[in-house]
């Protein structure tokens, strides 16, 4: 394979911010990314991550930091001069050039020999697999091939760092899939550091090394995708890693790490990832796999079991998801691997180790506040 | 996490030219040079120039109306010949663009869809562009003649007996508007209706509206900032076209419009204060009527969909 | 294609078809498209078409037939036909010139306006600046103005340069309108162009120049054509402006028939006037056969996307 990434040492991001009219899109973006690496910046739309991105990319000034590569400083360079590769939600094909224009346009502007730009136009092209193809304008293209002409596009130049943002949120949910896998080959195969913007966790934990979770233009948490799915930092994470059952309790007892909460007519033992003391108003964010209906009959030692009743059952493959009431009316998501009843009253079952206990608050635990709980406590 | 709020932030060491770039201010805006100094030299400098001069008038202006350096305003509100010519001028614009309006919105409306010979028929309605006011005229004047074919047809027809006055009064004038006019309020407000989403209204179908509903609920607040738009283009037209109010109509009587005074003024008695003095009137009546439209605009608007946002 | 059988049945209504309006409501048509505006309205719309067009071409024949015809005066046509008008114009009032100079300041005006125009249209659409709605406002109002309103004291001042009845004045006073409107149909033409593809040209490498000329440039062909045909068509037709600057020399072909019709002593004769009328259309009309070939005729005036139903 002879397209390649221009590699680099180490790509490092030092509180990069940008405020706007005294609103804060991006704040103290630290983010220090390896060569070959797939981040993806992930949030819900106005996050940041965008903003985060266009950054990157020179295509919005920077107001704080500075962006490194090989401690070099790239943020003082305009976009064109960065040597990254760039992959737009909506494409941005030229409309009035052919796909192998198109493609080419990176490597005229570079002024590369006729005979290079044609041999790796072609390399390009064939990497998307789109040969058939390479005479028609975008016009003519459907939305996946439009997608694929845009990422060989973007690798055709051998870019230090590869940037797409959202490139699958246009796309039928069939298509998505395949073009994630196709993304997925290409950074295998190619080795292309790439950064990595969306909205979707799914696409994110499948596609990426290590997650950058984004809110309000804070960071929120940095990890790999076990680490974000099994672990999140905060509530926020979790209910947007799929913790969709959110229960405001308060905290009964502390021991270490575990906790007894209570609340709803619910009393469940629970691990803390955020320090709370007894007698705090918390969140306890609980993802529907772990909580399942119990077969008849099965133990439920050393875990929470309560009733509740079933009100919505959906079919999804091999097992069930469950929308269930509890007895003072909370709507709960959970799983079962068979097919109860609505209206049945059923047990469900839980383990304290993925009963996750969060503070409300989501700003980061300062030292100040960490010292009155001491002394509370 | 890295999220710890370290402040003081390190700047950005190209922070002053981000900081302009962040107000709008770079190097592309050079591209705005151009435009500015033809819009400052030959608009802003020579309409100000105007206005000073509205406020220096002739010895004669002052002597024969008084007012000191207000004479020609004086002389424009007191002089019934000067005056009356805004009432002459509203007595055809008005009407003019509110006919062109009313009678292209229910055509255009039942020519939306695609059919064959609608691309034949929009061309042939951009034809009056090409004939300009002074080949219009000039077409009535021989069209609309005593001898021409509408009163030959009339009377041999014998409709009438006496060749009826078509041309050289307001009539005349009107129906020139009308034909330079018409098919510029027509396409205009066919665009419109054509960014109109054929869904929306399918959408109200569904719901059980009425044709009349329909278009009364649904089309015509839709439609309302483009017919606004269409009546003020085609009333500026209408209000400043002077060649057929010359030509086809009665120059010194019935359209005796504030273009003519103000042409008279500057080319015949050179009296460029006055001359200036009327043009600048007529900017002021006509934004007047402008204002009005809009006031309108923003009424029904609101009044009938209950606020755009 | 949705073709409304209405339309579909006539497409040339005239004065024959009175009872026309049966056969309109045929019961075997769908319901709701039909019902929309009842048959008397249909019968509306089309004399209203019908009639303007007689007037249309009433208009343009007259004077067509007036121009070749020698006499014609208490008769329905011209005894004879005759090309002498068009030798006789062409001499008397040295067409040659007035053509000349017509095409030739009409051409410098639509350059011009297109150099000035298109960069700030890009501006306006792209950008965020301060006193942007100031500058706006300043590129609206001689659109809104009369003519006249702005024309009389520009032409004042022209004179007071000494360039009263000059070409280089009839060029100046017919940018005044031209570069406002040629920023005022660019600007919604380049704000559909998505902003992303100059940025995916500049990340390819694209420096701001290169941007323009391999990107930009061929994307705005279409809607600078359209501008500039609209501006040679505003300022060929442009009456009022250069009439107050305009002088012998610089006469446009507009100017020129207006004074021959309102010469002193009654005017010059009518077929005089009528064959320099059929001039002035037919080159209106071979400018305009152009343009149809690049731009749509809706567009001509205004600049909204098609029907979605194509």
């Amino acid at each position: 394979m002879s397209l390649s990434a221009n590699a680099f040492g180490s790509l490092e991001l030092k509180n990069v911010g940008r405020s706007f009219g005294g609103h804060d899109a991006l704040v103290d973006l630290n983010l220090t990314i390896r060569a070959g690496e797939f981040i993806a910046l992930l949030g819900p739309s106005g996050c940041g991550k965008s903003t985060a991105l266009n950054c990157l990319a020179g295509l919005l000034p920077l107001t704080h930091g500075q962006i490194l590569i090989d401690d070099r400083r790239v943020d003082v360079l305009p976009s064109e001069k960065r040597d990254f590769g760039m992959v737009f939600q909506n494409y941005a094909l030229f409309p009035h050039l052919s796909v192998e224009k198109n493609v080419a346009f990176g490597l005229q502007m570079r002024n590369k020999p006729r005979a290079e730009i044609s041999r790796r136009v072609k390399e390009a092209i064939a990497l998307v697999k789109l040969e058939e193809h390479a005479k028609k304008l975008p016009g003519q293209l459907s939305g996946g091939q439009q997608q694929r002409v845009a990422i060989a596009r973007a690798i055709v130049i051998e870019p230090r760092l590869v940037l797409m943002d959202e490139p699958l949120s246009n796309l039928d949910a069939k298509l998505r899939l395949e073009m994630r896998t196709e993304i997925r080959r290409l950074h295998q195969s190619l080795g292309l550091t790439t950064i990595y913007v969306t909205h979707d966790q799914e696409e994110a934990l499948s596609l990426a090394d290590r997650l950058v979770v984004l809110r309000e233009g804070h960071v929120q948490q940095i990890g790999t995708p076990a680490e974000l799915h099994d672990n999140p930092a905060n509530w926020h994470v979790a209910d947007f890693m799929g913790y969709r059952n959110l229960l405001d309790l308060k905290v009964a007892s502390v021991s270490g790490s575990s906790a007894k909460v209570e609340g709803d007519g619910l009393s469940l033992d629970a691990t803390l990832v955020q320090p709370a003391a007894a007698g705090d108003e918390v969140r306890v964010a609980i993802r529907p796999h772990d909580l399942t209906v119990a077969r008849e009959g099965q133990g439920t030692e050393g875990r929470n079991a309560f009733a509740a009743t079933v009100s919505v059952v959906e079919y999804q493959g091999r097992e069930f998801a469950v929308g269930v009431t509890t007895s003072t009316g909370k709507n709960l998501f959970v799983h079962s691997e068979f097919a109860p009843t609505p209206g049945e009253t059923v047990m469900l079952v839980l383990d304290p180790a993925r009963t996750l206990v969060y503070r409300t608050s989501l700003t980061a635990v300062s030292a100040e506040e960490q010292e009155l709980l001491q002394v509370r406590g | 996490m890295s999220a710890t709020n370290t402040d003081p932030r390190p700047k950005a060491s190209a922070s002053r030219r981000h900081r302009l770039a962040e107000r709008g201010i770079d190097t592309q805006l050079l591209m705005l040079i151009p435009a500015l100094l033809f819009g400052l030299l030959l608009f802003v400098y020579p309409f100000t120039y105007g206005i000073g001069l509205t406020f220096q008038p002739l010895p004669r202006t002052q002597e024969q109306w008084g007012g000191g350096v207000f004479a020609n305003y004086v002389a424009f509100f007191k002089d019934p010949f000067l005056f009356d010519s805004v009432w002459i001028t509203m007595r055809l614009a008005l009407p003019v663009a509110l006919f062109n309006v009313l009678v292209s919105v229910p055509i255009a409306f039942k020519l939306r869809h695609r059919f064959r010979g609608k691309r034949l028929l929009s061309t042939l309605l951009v034809l009056p562009i090409t004939l300009g006011t002074v080949l219009t005229a000039q077409g009535l004047l021989i069209f609309g003649g005593r001898q021409g074919w509408v009163n030959r047809f009339l009377m041999e027809a014998g409709i009438i007996d006496q060749p009826f006055p078509i041309v050289n009064n307001y009539l005349g004038v009107m129906l020139s508007l009308i034909i330079s006019g018409f098919p510029f309020a027509f396409l205009l407000i066919s665009s419109y209706l054509s960014g109109i989403d054929p869904a929306i209204e399918a959408a109200a179908k569904t719901l059980g509206a009425n044709w009349k509903q329909r278009f009364r609920r649904i089309i015509l607040p839709l439609l309302a900032p483009g017919l606004a738009t269409t009546f003020i283009l085609t009333f500026v037209l209408a209000f400043s076209v002077f060649p057929s109010a010359r030509l086809v109509g009665d120059a010194l009587g019935e359209t005796r419009v504030m273009a003519l005074m103000a042409y008279r003024a500057f080319g015949e008695q050179q009296d460029y204060a006055m001359a200036s003095t009327i043009a600048i009137m007529m900017g002021v009546v006509e934004l007047v009527v402008i204002a009005v439209v809009l006031l309108w605009r923003s009424f029904l608007y609101k009044g009938t969909t209950g606020g755009k946002g | 294609m949705a073709i409304t059988p209405m339309v579909e049945s006539a497409p040339e209504p005239g004065p024959a078809r009175k009872g026309g309006r049966k056969p309109y409501a045929k019961p075997s048509r769908p319901p709701g498209e039909r019902a929309l505006i009842a048959s008397p309205g249909t019968w509306f719309v089309w004399a209203g078409i019908a009639a303007f067009f007689i007037f249309l071409f009433g208009i343009i024949s007259s004077v067509v037939v007036d121009s070749f015809g020698k006499p014609w005066f208490d008769t329905w046509l011209p005894e004879t036909f005759t090309l002498d008008w068009y030798t006789g114009a062409w001499e008397r009032f040295n067409l040659s010139q007035i053509v000349l100079v017509t095409l030739g300041a009409s051409f410098t005006v639509v350059v011009l306006s297109i150099l000035i125009g298109v960069p700030a249209a890009y501006v306006l659409a792209r950008r965020d600046f301060p006193f942007k709605k100031l500058v706006t406002v300043l590129f609206l109002l001689p659109v809104l103005m009369p003519p006249i309103t702005y024309g009389i004291p520009l032409a004042t001042v022209m004179y007071n340069f000494g360039l009263g009845r000059t070409v280089l004045a009839v060029i100046l006073v017919n940018l005044v309108p031209s570069v406002p409107f040629v920023i005022l149909t660019m600007t919604p033409f380049i704000e559909q162009i998505n902003p992303a593809i100059e940025n995916a040209a500049r990340m390819s490498g694209a420096n701001m120049r290169r941007v323009f000329t391999r990107i930009l440039a061929p994307l705005l062909v279409p809607g600078i054509l359209a501008a500039a045909i609209l501006v040679l068509v505003r300022t060929v037709g442009m009456f009022e402006l250069t009439y107050l600057v305009s002088g012998p020399t610089s006469d446009t072909l507009v100017v020129a028939i207006y004074r021959a019709m309102t010469s002193s002593g009654g005017g010059e004769a009518r077929q005089l006037v009528s064959s320099m009328g059929v001039l002035y259309t037919a080159m209106m009309l071979t400018i305009l056969v152009v343009a149809l070939r690049f731009v749509n005729p809706t567009q001509l005036v205004a600049r909204v996307k098609e029907s979605r139903d194509d």
